[in-house]
């Protein structure tokens, strides 16, 4: 009955939030009386009162808004998690778009105007957080293996796309009976431009729960995220021309130049800024705490200068995050790191649920014009130019491949092609000249509507019942790093044989120009002599031992976590020899114990930790061991926080807690 | 050179090496001319020389390894066949040689191929166990010198650790295959020889 009891109290506070909203959106201004009146030094003024408990609303009202809102948005996605069946059934993404058009039907039964996803605070605050949450924590080792096939797909996949569609609603409208006959070709190639495009967010929220094999995740991930610039080019280009009227080779042949220029400027941009905070962190040492910060604000500021320029914003921010991470990863301490990792996946999941309720919202609001016909071929002209692009593309493309592209592979990548809320923003971003801006508006909807809802809910049993490949958990495993640096030298060396420049040969000789070049201007300390493999090494033995601290296994002579905030992390503690075979015995003792344990290496929005470590400690033991050592520490109040820096030279294994000697 | 070089492979060599690695005409004539063109003293076979003047082999940690692959066992130089034979197990694994008949003897390019390839370079004695000597050698090689001995020990043991399941503290061919089975070798061990 407790439960029961919560579940009631829930329901209470969502209608409690749920119905304020509306009321509040309608709420009049109050004005504050009392304060303000004190000040006019009119004598004529009868005294008052002096106001015990006075309502000034309007002060407080924007950002009381946009908390409501987000608590709204935050609540239901709680909510979903809690019934149990609906969230295996349904995917996020659609539950959410639901509860904004409830939320928006709510708003304009009350007699309001529902608020519209304003395209300015799409793109510059909803956004962002999760292009770069993705570009982060992109696996490098995939994309670049896979980068010639996502950049077909993701710039001749969305040109062909484009075309095909703008083109044949064109020969749509030019029938009688449809009566839209006043269209021009480069209105539809405009609107096939901004439908065209895949959208990342989507593709995250739905593949986030299928959890495919890595392939194809990468492909359709990282065409979501490459064809940004495509899009920027088209839309920019049919707009400017749509208003113009004709077009001309030079035009077409700018246009192309544009592109070059905004994809590859958009990298630069972001790679530059992606130094600058590699560099900024070799300083910030003494400093730990703000260090997350850096990492978002320089981000943050390429994605905006690079909109700034019209180049793109999403590349740039992807070749920031790229860029600065190996050189951020080996400056920044531990802590910074979680945060850096929870701050990240805060944000871009609130972002994500607040896109989908939007999406919602705004379809309530926005001014609709259906035309049956129009609508209807552009969802059947999605999908069919979607899979026969994927047809041709993948024939042509398993000529150069190593290991093809299977039919299921093709099918996946076919069926995945989500649109989402940036074709929403960009339609929405039409000026109003555009005649046609509300058809296409409906359009779009339709289109996000029908992916989202029939393609996002369906693509779960269909991957069941084609038996896809699914994604491998594998824990992270030193025999892999020491196998995979091993094979990549071999082919290196096999490929010098043959006198071959492949893959391997310029990934070599990038990787030694980092190593003698850049490295010692981007990592503190001595650190950029250190191979990748001893680094790994190092921070996979520093997780184990957090983790065996944290349930209590190790011995409380440790008292590390806690007083971890302020340690430098390079400072090697001064220990005998004995204490460190002892706690190298213990740790080995628990990797006899972990080994059969599976840990997922996933970078998914709802889990932060593997797996087993929650399994294995259940959160009151938890607890209970944390306020044992809590006790325990404070007999240990001894430990220096700082501890000096050992002679440089001298390389032992290493760990951040403070082991007393 | 070039007419030279492609009187010197005759007809039934270039069949022969066909069959036995796989490799298509145009890449076996392209390769003949690449061996040629490492054979400074002309006769026919390569030499450890030979190898060590390739600057990619020579600044590559593994170079050495890499080299004695190709010789076979006691032997100082290699032919043409020879250096097909090591060369093909980094063909890439076509669809249609997956269905063969597991009868015939297993192509050179086959995953398991491939795997026991990279294996043999961990196990230089031949005994079918990478020992944790063995293993040392080769994390020494690929780290450099700055790191401590018993910090490369104590990778070696716990990377030993994770692998070895029969107890013997070594790493056998069977357990080196279960730690990769996540890798994927076909892609990773395969080099695109241009047509």
């Amino acid at each position: 009955s407790g439960s029961f009891l919560l579940v009631y109290l829930y329901i209470f506070l969502v209608v409690f939030v749920g119905i304020g909203l509306p009321i509040e959106a309608s709420a009049p201004a109050y004005q504050s009386h009392g304060t303000e009146g004190s000040h006019l030094t009119n004598i004529t003024n009868t005294k008052k009162a002096f106001p015990v408990l006075a309502v000034n609303y309007e002060h407080v009202r924007k950002p009381f808004e946009i908390a409501l809102w987000i608590l709204l948005a935050l609540l239901m996605k709680l909510g979903f998690h809690l019934i149990p069946r609906l969230s295996a059934v349904v995917p996020e993404s659609c539950l959410l778009i639901v509860v904004g058009l409830l939320v928006g039907g709510l708003i304009k039964v009350i007699g309001e105007e529902p608020p519209v996803l304003d395209s300015q605070l799409f793109f510059l605050c909803l956004l962002p957080p999760i292009i770069l949450d993705a570009g982060y924590f992109l696996p490098i080792r995939p994309f670049t293996e896979n980068v010639g096939t996502i950049l077909v797909f993701a710039v001749i996949g969305t040109l062909w796309n484009a075309f095909f569609m703008g083109g044949l609603l064109y020969a749509l409208c030019q029938i009688e009976s449809v009566g839209l006959s006043g269209v021009d070709l480069l209105a539809c190639l405009l609107f096939g431009s901004i439908v065209s495009a895949v959208d990342p967010v989507a593709v995250l929220a739905v593949f986030e729960e299928i959890h495919i094999n890595e392939l194809v995740h990468i492909l359709v991930f990282g065409e979501s995220l490459l064809n940004d610039a495509v899009t920027v080019v088209l839309y920019n280009l049919f707009e400017e021309f749509s208003k113009v009227g004709t077009v001309t080779v030079l035009d077409v042949f700018l246009g192309v130049v544009c592109f070059f220029v905004v994809s590859l400027g958009g990298v630069l941009v972001g790679a530059i800024y992606g130094f600058l905070a590699a560099f900024t962190s070799r300083f910030t040492s003494h400093t730990r705490v703000i260090e997350p910060l850096f990492v978002f604000l320089y981000s943050y500021m390429a994605y905006l200068s690079s909109e700034m320029f019209h180049l793109s914003g999403i590349m740039a921010l992807i070749a920031c995050g790229v860029v600065m991470r190996p050189y951020v990863e080996a400056n920044i301490s531990h802590k910074s790191y979680t945060t850096i990792k929870y701050f990240l996946k805060m944000w871009s999941s609130v972002s994500e649920t607040l896109i989908f309720i939007f999406l919602g919202v705004s379809t309530v609001a926005g001014p609709h014009a259906w035309n049956w016909t129009f609508v209807i071929t552009t969802v059947i002209l999605c999908l069919v130019s979607r899979v026969l692009g994927v047809i041709g593309l993948t024939f042509i493309i398993n000529k150069f491949r190593i290991v093809k592209l299977t039919k299921k592979d093709q099918f996946i990548v076919a069926y995945g092609g989500l649109r989402g809320a940036i074709a929403f923003s960009l339609g929405y971003l039409l000026s109003n000249s555009h005649q046609m801006r509300n058809l296409f508006l409906t359009a779009i909807i339709t289109v996000i509507f029908f992916t989202v809802f029939v393609q996002g809910m369906t693509i779960r049993p269909l991957v069941e019942l084609l038996a896809v490949k699914k994604k491998k958990e594998s824990k992270p495993s030193i025999n892999e790093e020491i196998h995979t640096e091993f094979l990549d030298h071999l082919l290196t060396g096999v490929e010098g044989v043959c006198g071959h420049y492949g893959h391997y040969h310029w990934k070599e000789k990038l990787n030694r120009f980092n190593k003698t070049y850049v490295k010692r201007w981007l990592i503190a300390g001595e650190n950029f002599k250190e191979p990748e493999l001893i680094a790994f090494y190092r921070k996979m033995e520093l997780k184990q031992a957090i983790m065996m601290v944290e349930s209590g296994q190790l011995p409380s002579v440790l008292p590390s976590t806690i007083s971890m905030q302020n340690i430098q992390p390079r400072a090697i503690p001064r220990v005998s020899k004995k204490r460190e075979e002892e706690i190298r015995r213990i740790l080995r003792a628990n990797l006899q114990n972990n080994k059969q344990k599976m840990r997922s290496r996933s970078y998914s929005r709802h889990t932060l930790f593997d797996a087993d470590e929650e399994d294995n400690v259940s959160e009151v033991r938890l607890r209970k061991t944390k306020m044992e050592m809590e006790r325990r520490m404070s007999h240990y109040l001894t430990v220096p926080a700082n501890r000096e820096s050992p002679r440089p030279g001298v390389r032992r294994v290493r760990f951040e807690s403070g082991l007393s000697v | 050179m070039g007419s030279r070089a492609s009187t010197l492979l005759r007809e039934e060599e270039i069949e022969e090496i066909k069959k036995e690695t796989g490799f298509s005409h145009s890449q076996i004539t392209r390769l003949y001319s690449r061996f040629t063109s490492l054979d400074k003293g002309e006769n026919g076979t390569l030499s450890r020389e030979d190898f060590q003047r390739i600057p990619e082999l020579a600044i590559n940690p593994l170079g050495d390894r890499i080299i004695n692959a190709f010789f076979p066992e006691g032997e100082d130089q290699v032919n043409f066949r020879g250096f097909m034979r090591t060369l093909a197990h980094f063909r890439p694994i076509e669809d249609n040689e997956k269905n063969k008949d597991p009868i015939a003897s297993e192509p050179l390019n086959s995953r398991s191929n491939k795997l026991l390839f990279a294996f043999r370079l961990y196990d230089l004695d031949r005994d079918d166990k990478i020992s944790r000597d063995e293993l040392l050698q080769v994390l020494r090689m690929m780290v450099g010198v700055n790191i401590s001995d018993e910090q490369l020990g104590s990778i070696a043991d716990r990377t030993i650790q994770e692998a070895d399941q029969n107890g013997d503290n070594s790493i056998s061919f069977n357990e080196f295959i279960k730690v990769l089975e996540k890798v994927d070798v076909e892609q990773k061990m395969s080099i695109r020889f241009l047509h």
